[in-house]
């Protein structure tokens, strides 16, 4: 018998293995995959409390969806700026990218 | 057990595994590629929950143009000749706990929690109730969004163009 | 006149204004309206005098303010003590004035003297008529405040400014201990005037051994004041500056406020019990006349040798006022005002002519000076006791008093007496006797008494001083000749309820005159005829000699114990400042420095720290908030 906290408990681990990577990864894209990790994790949540929580709204789904546009655009721009980042700095590894620090 | 259970587990188990690959691995082309099996094994959760037309918009979305994107920026860039071996910074060990522990807490306050469960059933046909929605209550929302699609879209081309 | 004696003080206080604002603008570059103030207030005291002696009193009070529930009652208080005091200051301080424009002929700031002058009178005219402890304690600081701008008047000397510097410390020890006194006053009679306070004694409010303290502490600020022992020292140097300033306030008035203030306050000596604080007063005069009198007979300079002469004389009046002489102790303050301020003047008609100050390179200037030697010969014969002159008369009354209560006291006074006589004979037998031993008289440079940039006075032979000068000497010394024959009237107006004159005895009168001539005549065999040689004498007694010289090291031990001690505790507490006080402020600026530089480090600018960071503190939150 599945329940609601199976869900729950499975997008929580989702949730941290997309944290860990966007924590620790050097590479630009793989923290983006990371976040994309995140934002699905926070998706099966809507899903599933839609479905067991409040099964007479659609709300959960349609704003699951409105994630999946919006992860999307996102995952757009933030690659547009690691190949711009990439075209004049000639990295993607973020600790290299350091010309505003002291 | 329910076939539902098994569906469940079997799913969860995919999505985790491959979602390791994504994180851990240090050629970054296998953790791009992995990202496909994590996002189908969501959909195959969405399916589950009964939510056909958030699955199809997954597929279409997730593992069809965004995991595509993901390999053309990885190709475009120094990742794709894998040639770098230190993937992971100096956090990692930290990093790691601290996930860990978020994990650990989530699931305790989750499954200490008595949730209630909301009168109604799901509908039939998902796609035309998400229809009916979107231009009916949630029509702000829908428009909105739309909006949104148009600026990233101006911007990501903007910002990704090559300068003469 | 009497009613309105409060205005009295006001004219030459009006005159201070005037003068230091607009000096040299007014006629007589502010000389004349400072002459005016104060012969003004001169003939006003005159006025007042006549009319107290005519048997007028006044007593104006009024409320001040009011202290809780005790209202602070102040006034002035016109009697035959403060009118015969109003009438001394203003005949004597006008004369002095009247001198002053010739003496201090040519100085850059001749304005500002006759400023200073008249805040001076201003001062001891308001002293004299207070009738409370507030007020008389104001004026006291007041007249001590004047004392140090006019001692500090060429202050480009570096002895004047310390001098001065002395003068106000020293007389500030005593202060200090006279204000103590007068709180213990008050807080037991809940009052600061003076009828209120005596009153108050009576009635028993203060008795015992805090009376004698209070007493005591009293006869501190006067101590201070007319520069008794121990804390005399400053008088000696008070002599840097100028003559009249030695005359007027050195030797006629303030140092006799002291004086003044324990006759006003009588009461309070009288009963202590046992007389105890009238027999501290009688035998601190008593060391105090006979130790400056030692010490004035090795000083080379005129000026200090009539500067020990009136410490002693002082100490013969506190003397005078301790033995239950009261009428005895004033009179001698009346005539020593005359007779001394006429030998500081005559001195300075000296200094003025022969432009030095050392007595050993004076001589022969009775011929070249008539006028002045005529004039400081009369003062001399009063101050040594000499009859018919004035000095006789009331330096009798002091020791007729001596005797009838110890006679002890009456034999150190009468030692005095021989001391007076040895030191004044040396003085007048060196400066006016024999041949002139100076140089070129009168350097361009400088008067003798050094003042910087003064005029030149006869380059090269010797000359009377101008009238200006010698009128007020001549004045004086018709005073000095003739106020001893007012002993008797002076007798019935200035006496105190309960304290009979001593009678009269010939024994004490011929004693007094036979040790006064042989002072005289001890004088002359060594200074004059020479039959015995000062040098000789200093070769018999080189011990007496140096302990003269070096003022019974009193300067010495003063300056090893106050000023090297407190040096110590300067620089405990500059230390202090420097180290901890700063130390500490400059220790909170480094550690925050050390803390910034250290911390600065939390800024790596990568925002994969900072992610961890946020989560990080995701955890600890939840962890402490829920884990409790």
């Amino acid at each position: 018998m599945v329940t609601l906290t199976h869900y729950l408990v499975l997008s929580a681990l989702v949730f941290a293995l997309g944290l860990f990577a966007v924590v620790s990864r050097r590479n630009g894209v793989a923290i983006l995959m990371g976040i994309e990790l995140m934002l699905n994790a926070a998706n099966i949540n809507l899903v599933a409390f839609n479905k067991y929580a409040a099964p007479g709204a659609i709300q959960g789904q349609i704003f699951a969806l409105i994630v999946i546009t919006l992860a999307a655009c996102e995952a757009a721009v933030g690659l547009a700026l690691v190949l711009a980042a990439y075209r004049s700095l000639e990295t993607i590894y973020v600790d290299e990218i350091n010309l505003m620090k002291w | 057990m329910t076939g539902e259970a098994l569906a469940f587990y079997v799913i969860a188990a995919v999505i985790m595994a491959s979602g390791a690959v994504v994180v851990a691995s240090p050629n970054i082309v296998h953790s791009a590629v992995a990202l496909i099996p994590a996002f189908l094994g969501v959909t195959g959760l969405y399916i589950l929950l009964g939510a056909e037309f958030v699955a199809g918009v997954q597929v279409l979305i997730y593992a069809g143009a965004i995991t595509v994107l993901i390999l053309f920026v990885i190709m475009l860039t120094e990742g794709g000749t894998g040639l770098r071996f230190q993937q992971r910074n100096e956090q990692g060990p930290i990093a790691a706990a601290v996930a860990a522990v978020v994990a650990a807490l989530l699931a305790t306050g989750v499954t200490h929690t008595a949730w209630a469960r909301g009168a109604g059933v799901l509908p039939a046909y998902t796609p035309g109730a998400i229809g009916q929605s979107f231009l009916g209550t949630n029509l702000l929302v829908f428009e909105g969004t739309s909006v949104v699609l148009l600026v990233c879209l101006v911007g990501a081309i903007i910002i990704a163009r090559k300068e003469e | 006149m009497t009613q309105i004696a409060w205005i009295i003080p006001l004219l030459p206080l009006v005159a201070f204004a005037a003068v230091i604002l607009w000096g040299e603008r007014l006629p007589g570059r502010g000389a004349y309206v400072s002459i005016a103030g104060i012969v003004l207030a001169g003939v006003a005291g005159l006025a007042v005098l006549v009319e107290v002696l005519g048997g007028a009193r006044a007593d104006l009070t009024y409320q001040w303010v009011v202290l809780g529930s005790r209202p602070l009652v102040v006034g002035f208080v016109v009697d035959p003590l403060s009118a015969v005091m109003l009438a001394m200051v203003g005949v004597v301080a006008s004369l002095i004035t009247i001198y002053s424009v010739g003496y201090m002929h040519g100085d850059p700031r001749f304005p500002r003297f006759f400023a200073y002058l008249s805040l001076f009178q201003f001062s001891m005219l308001f002293l004299v008529l207070a009738d409370n402890f507030l007020f008389i304690y104001a004026a006291w600081e007041l007249v001590g405040l004047c004392s140090y701008l006019l001692i500090g008047f060429w202050f480009e000397r570096p002895a004047a400014a310390r001098a001065a510097l002395k003068a106000f410390v020293t007389t500030r020890v005593g202060d200090f201990a006279m204000m103590i006194g007068i709180l213990i006053l008050f807080l037991h009679t809940g009052t600061l005037a003076f009828t209120g306070v005596f009153k108050g004694i009576e009635a028993g409010q203060l008795t015992g051994p805090l009376l004698t303290v209070a007493a005591v502490l009293v006869f501190g600020g006067a101590v201070g004041k007319s520069a008794q022992v121990p804390l005399h020292v400053w008088l000696p140097d008070a002599m840097e500056g100028p003559t009249p300033v030695s005359a007027l306030i050195h030797a006629a008035t303030m140092v006799a406020a002291g004086v003044y203030l324990v006759a006003r306050t009588y009461p309070l000596f009288l009963l202590s019990s046992g007389h105890q604080a009238l027999w501290v007063v009688a035998y601190i005069g008593a060391i105090t006349a006979l130790s400056a009198a030692t010490m004035g007979v090795v000083e080379d300079d005129i000026k200090r040798v009539l500067a020990y002469s009136t410490l002693s004389q002082l100490g013969y009046m506190m003397m005078g006022l301790g033995v239950l002489g009261y009428t005895a102790g004033m009179f001698h303050l009346i005539t020593h005002a005359f007779f001394k301020a006429l030998l500081f003047l005559g001195a300075g008609s000296v200094i003025h002519a022969v432009a030095t100050n050392n007595m050993k390179e004076m001589g022969g200037l009775a011929r070249a000076m008539p006028w002045t030697f005529g004039t400081f010969l009369v003062a001399t014969l009063a101050l040594t006791g000499i009859p018919p002159f004035s000095g006789f008369f009331s330096k009798d009354a002091v020791l007729l008093a001596a005797y009838a209560q110890d006679k002890t006291l009456w034999a150190l006074g009468t030692a005095v007496a021989f001391l007076t006589a040895l030191y004044m004979g040396r003085l007048v037998w060196y400066t006016f006797a024999g041949a002139y031993r100076g140089g070129a008289a009168a350097g361009t440079e400088h008067r003798g008494d050094g003042a910087p940039g003064g005029t030149a006075l006869g380059g090269g032979h010797l000359h009377e001083s101008p009238p200006v000068m010698t009128v007020p000497l001549v004045i004086l010394a018709v005073g000095s000749a003739l106020l001893g024959f007012l002993e008797r009237p002076f007798e019935r107006f200035i006496h105190f309820a309960g304290v009979e004159a001593p009678r009269s005895s010939t024994t004490v009168l011929v004693l007094s005159v036979l040790a006064a001539l042989a002072g005289w005549a001890a004088a002359g065999a060594i200074y004059y005829w020479r039959t015995v040689s000062s040098a000789d004498l200093r070769r018999w007694f080189p011990w007496l000699y140096t302990l003269l010289v070096r003022k019974y090291y009193v300067d010495d031990l003063y300056g090893w114990v106050f000023l090297k001690a407190g040096g110590i505790v300067v620089w405990a507490a500059g230390a202090f400042d420097r180290y901890v006080v700063d130390g500490l402020v400059n220790a909170s600026g480094w550690i925050t420095g050390r803390l910034g530089f250290s911390l600065r480090y939390l800024q790596t600018g990568r925002e994969e720290n900072y992610l961890l960071l946020i989560f990080l503190s995701v955890v600890v939150i939840v962890l402490v908030r829920f884990v409790r």
